[in-house]
This record gives C-alpha cells, structure tokens and sequence, in this order.
C-alpha cells in the first residue's frame, strides 16, 4: 500500500508559458492524505547537491520558481512531508526557461483590438469624405455647459472644475482635461473665474497650460490667472476636506466634477448642492455614477466623457472614431446575444444528453477568459 | 514643430506600450514597470512644482488678508509640523512610517482621524442624496425608489419576516438588473477609453498638448 502511494505522488516542471522568462513552474500530483507541507528542492546544472527553493501549495499544488536563470538547466525534487513519514518524488530531465516573444493568453485581446483599431480607422477616413453623413446624438451635460457658466456669470460667481483624484494616465483624467479646454474658453468668453484645485501636481501642470491657451484661444490671455490653477493635496479625503472648504467659502455659480472619483465624489456633489451651485458632472467610474446621478443637475455618463471633444468641435475625424467605436459595440452586442442564445442551448442538449455543443461553448468561454487571467 | 515632437513621442511611445503588452520578452515586458518608475520620478520633482503652488497660494492669501485667511496659519502650522517631523524620522530612521517615529505618531493620531472623519460624512450625504432621489416624481424616479426599498429591506432581517421572499428579490435587482447596467456602462467606458487612446496616438485628440 506505501508502495503504491509512494509511485502515485508526482511532480512535473514545465517553462512558465506567455512570460518574460527567468520562471519554472513546479506542478504536484497525488499528494498523499495528511501532507502537511511539500518541500521543493532544485538542482542547477553542473551542482551535486539539491538545494531547498520553497514549498509547493497543497491546495493548488503548484509553484513558481521565479530564481532560475534562462537558458541554464535544472531538476527538481518535490517532499511530501506527513506527521509520520515523507515522500518524494523527482523529474527526470532537465528543464530550462526561457523568454516568450509572443503571450498567446493575450490572442483574444489582440484580435478585438485589431478589429476595433480597423473599424475605428475606416470610419475616421470616411468621415474625412463625408463630414455631414456623421450625427451624434444630443447630450444635455454638455449643452449646459453655457447655461453653467452663464448663470455663474451672472450670479458674479466663480465656476469651479475638479479634475478627479486620478492621475494623467487615466483615461477619464486626459478626457477631463479636454472638457477643462471648452470650458475655459467659456469662461475666458464671459469673462468670469475658474478656481481649479488639483489632486496630482503633474495634472495640475497640464491644466494650467490647457486654461493658458483656452484663454488664448478666445482672446482674453491677460484674464487667465495662474495662481487659480492650484495643487491641493494627494490624500483622498484631504483633498476632499479642501474642495469642500473651496465651495463654501467662494459659493462658486457652476461645479463641474469630470474625471475619475472615488468615495469622495458624493461628499463633493452634495456639498455642491448644499450652496445652490448648478453641477455638471461627468465620470467613469462606474461606482461613483449613482451618486452624481443623485445629486448634480446633469452627469456625463462614462463613455459619453470620451465623445466630448468630438461633440464640441465637430471635428469630423473625432466624429468618425466616435462612429467606429460605437459600431464595435453594437457588434459586441450581437457577440453577447449569440453567446447567451448558444450557452442556453449548449445547456439544454447537455441536459439531453449530447456535451458536444457544452463543449464547444466552455472552449470559447476558455479562449476569451484566458486573456482576463 | 512645438506640437509636432510631442505628437511624434506620444506616437512612438504609445506603440511601444501596446506592444509590449502582448510581448513579454525583454525589453518589451518590461516597458510597462520602467514607465512607471519614470512616472514616480517625474511626479516627485511636480510634486515641488505642487508645493511651491500651494505655499504661495496661503502666502498671498495671508497678505491680501482674503476672507478665511488664518486656515492658511493652520496650512502652514501643518506643513511645517509635517516637514520637521519628517526630516527628524528620516534621519532616525530609514523609514518614517514606521511605528514609533514622530512622523507615525503624527500620521497616525492627526492625520488618519481626520480622513475618518470626513468619510464618516458620507454616510449623512448619502442619506441626503438618497432622500432627493428617492421622491417619487416621475415613473424613473418611482422605479427607483421601489427597487431601493426593497434592497434595502431585503439587507435586514426585519425584511426576511416582513416577507420570506424578499431577500431574494433584492439579490435578484443586485445580481441582474444592477450587474447588466453597470456591465454595460463599463463596457461603453472601455470602448470609448481604447477609441481616445487610439485618437491621441494617431494625433487626433491633441488637448493634452495645449
């Protein structure tokens, strides 16, 4: 009996695949009943003596032996250790790492990407062709904008704009940005303040350059003040104490909240809301959308952030990649659909006893979640 | 030629990124980490930018005596408590974050009950907000408020011996009708995030530039 179990734990080694190399992943099979702890020793090329490099899980029964070197060559031993015995077993060949050049894990991803980047580019060529053929549907946030600043003008209130608590390598933070630009031509047109706190300094930088030349643009340079294009603080609810203060101190007319926010966001809104100010927010993330639907005037939707620019200016290239994205989308709305209809029957003829269309299915699903892991 | 270089970096740099994304070999698998770093270096050196902006923000506040300007006499209280602490935790101690240090003891007995505090407020806006957009105004708002309630209910055991069922139906709104708004949303958020990234390679969207 010991010398069955002793023949049924195994390890096996294999190149980690889809990495940058210098990795080896240790695999345990069979691991005896009461193992309280697997041993994983390793041999290097050339050496004599196993040395210990970590403990196998033995509830994944893997491990990654993230220390070798590419191209050298080494075996491994795995010890099952038990309260009264141990067990080992060892492979046999040598085996080695090495650096992929592709990460095949990450087909799917480059598929859609391709065919997103293709559709997109079409249709900002025929968008260069055919500038009038291009409607974008109206967006209230965004036609308030005039009404905002109007109303702050009137009211001889300053507009405040919070870029979000993100960094500039966010999406939603360089969209922001974009909206900062129309809306401080805007202002520089009505010759009104925008107060511009900042979470992150090198967003503030760019901020500052991006009122210097919206002022610039609408002829009014000697109007921009710099000093109103300020760095705040990095700490969330800092930052959030701050802007809050800002808001009732100066009562700004108009609030715009466009980027990326996090808990804060509420208390922000409903500050904003507490001082009678008109709030146009705009945000994509996805958590926070419920709390600025709830408390501010108007809210740009996550995506709609993106079609910002393109809805301002017209510009028909922006348009056009506008056009091209949402066409994509409707195609993966489709994708979606056909998947639920499949995965139903899939389900059904699995039920009544043929796998194969169940098998198919969970490939599929297999391929596309590969990329998420 | 002032916008042409940067369009040319932001190009080249951006091809690399997204290459080096589905190659792992080196150099390309370490491009995203090296990046970072840089980031982390030229955000230390803005972060002098931030500063001088902030200190001459209360500066010229105290001067002009603007309308609160003793917060700016807190403002500066703080930063030089934190500055002082700091340098004398760094030079004690290679790690000022570590228990026992001035500069802990002041993050940890200021600092971190103030961020409390102000994220205890969120619990009365919350109420606030909830209130506003749950009068049952109109059919949308109405819809609303009748799927909160039940959520709501369906979260407390009072729920669960109101009506047995009721937990139930509240996991039902989450799981389904909440997961599917929200997975579509975020796919449009994705979409659009990859359509303006694509824009601002190819040099379409040039806002950043200024």
């Amino acid at each position: 009996m010991i010398f069955l179990l002793i023949l049924s734990f195994s390890i096996s080694a294999k190149d980690t695949p889809d990495d940058a190399g210098g990795s080896i992943t240790i695999n345990a099979y069979n691991i005896p009943e009461g193992t309280q702890r697997i041993l994983l020793y390793r041999l290097a090329g050339g050496d004599t003596i196993y040395e210990e490099v970590g403990l196998i899980s033995i509830f994944k029964g893997e491990y990654d032996d993230a220390s070798v070197v590419d191209g050298m060559e080494y075996l491994y031993r795995g010890k099952a250790i038990t309260e009264d015995r141990a067990y080992v077993a060892e492979i046999k060949e040598y085996i080695s790492s090495s650096p992929e050049w592709f990460n095949k894990s990450r087909t799917s991803v480059l598929l859609l990407l391709i065919l997103f980047w293709v559709v997109v580019l079409i249709y900002i060529q025929l968008a260069k062709k055919n500038p009038e053929g291009l409607f974008i549907r109206r967006l209230p946030p965004l036609e308030a904008m005039d009404e905002a600043v109007g109303r702050a003008t009137e009211m001889g209130k300053p507009v405040l704009y919070v870029p979000g608590i993100e960094y500039i390598t966010d999406a939603g933070t360089l969209a922001s940005i974009t909206i900062l630009e129309m809306v401080g031509k805007k202002v520089a047109e009505y010759d009104t303040r925008i107060i511009n706190p900042h979470f992150d300094p090198i967003v503030m930088t760019i901020a500052q350059e991006t009122l210097k030349t919206a002022f610039s643009e609408a002829g009014r340079p000697d109007a921009f003040n710099k000093d109103d294009v300020f760095y705040l603080t990095s700490e969330q609810f800092g930052f959030a104490a701050g802007v809050d203060g800002i808001m009732h101190r100066e009562k700004p007319g108009a609030i715009f909240l466009q980027g990326y926010f996090y808990a804060e966001s509420l208390i922000l809104a409903e500050t904003g809301y507490s001082i009678g100010a008109i709030q146009i927010a705009g945000t994509n993330a996805t958590t926070q959308l419920p709390f600025f639907v709830a408390a501010c005037d108007y809210v740009l939707l996550g995506e709609e952030m993106f079609a910002a620019s393109a809805y301002i200016s017209r510009e028909p290239r922006l348009l056009g990649s506008i056009k091209g994205a949402d066409l994509v989308k409707s195609a993966l709305l489709i994708l979606i659909g056909a998947g639920v209809i499949f995965g139903t029957i899939a389900f059904i003829a699995d039920n009544a006893g043929n796998p194969t269309y169940m098998e198919i299915f969970n490939k599929i699903l297999e391929f596309l979640a590969r990329a998420a892991s | 030629m002032k916008k042409r270089i940067p369009l040319v970096i932001t190009f080249i740099t951006g091809f690399i990124i997204i290459v080096s994304f589905f190659i792992p070999h080196r150099p390309f698998g370490q491009l995203e980490t090296e990046t970072l770093i840089w980031y982390a270096i030229i955000f230390a050196f803005t972060l002098i930018i931030g500063v001088d902006s902030l200190v001459r923000l209360h500066v010229r506040q105290i001067r002009r005596r603007k309308k609160g300007w003793w917060y700016s006499i807190v403002f500066f209280a703080g930063f030089f408590y934190c500055l002082t602490i700091g340098i004398i935790s760094i030079i004690r101690t290679p790690n000022p974050f570590q228990p026992g240090t001035a500069f802990f003891y002041g993050y940890e007995t200021i600092l971190i009950p103030l961020q409390s505090t102000m994220f205890a407020l969120l619990a009365f806006f919350v109420a606030s907000a909830s209130y506003r957009a749950f009068r049952a105004r109109n059919i949308d708002a109405t819809l609303l408020l009748i799927a909160a309630v039940i959520v709501m209910l369906g979260r407390v055991p009072a729920g669960y011996k109101l009506w047995h069922r009721l937990p139930a139906i509240a996991d039902w709104i989450f799981d389904v009708l909440q997961i599917g708004a929200m997975r579509g949303i975020l796919i449009g958020v994705a979409l659009g995030a990859v359509a303006m990234s694509l824009r601002l390679i190819l040099g379409i969207e040039r806002t950043y530039l200024s």
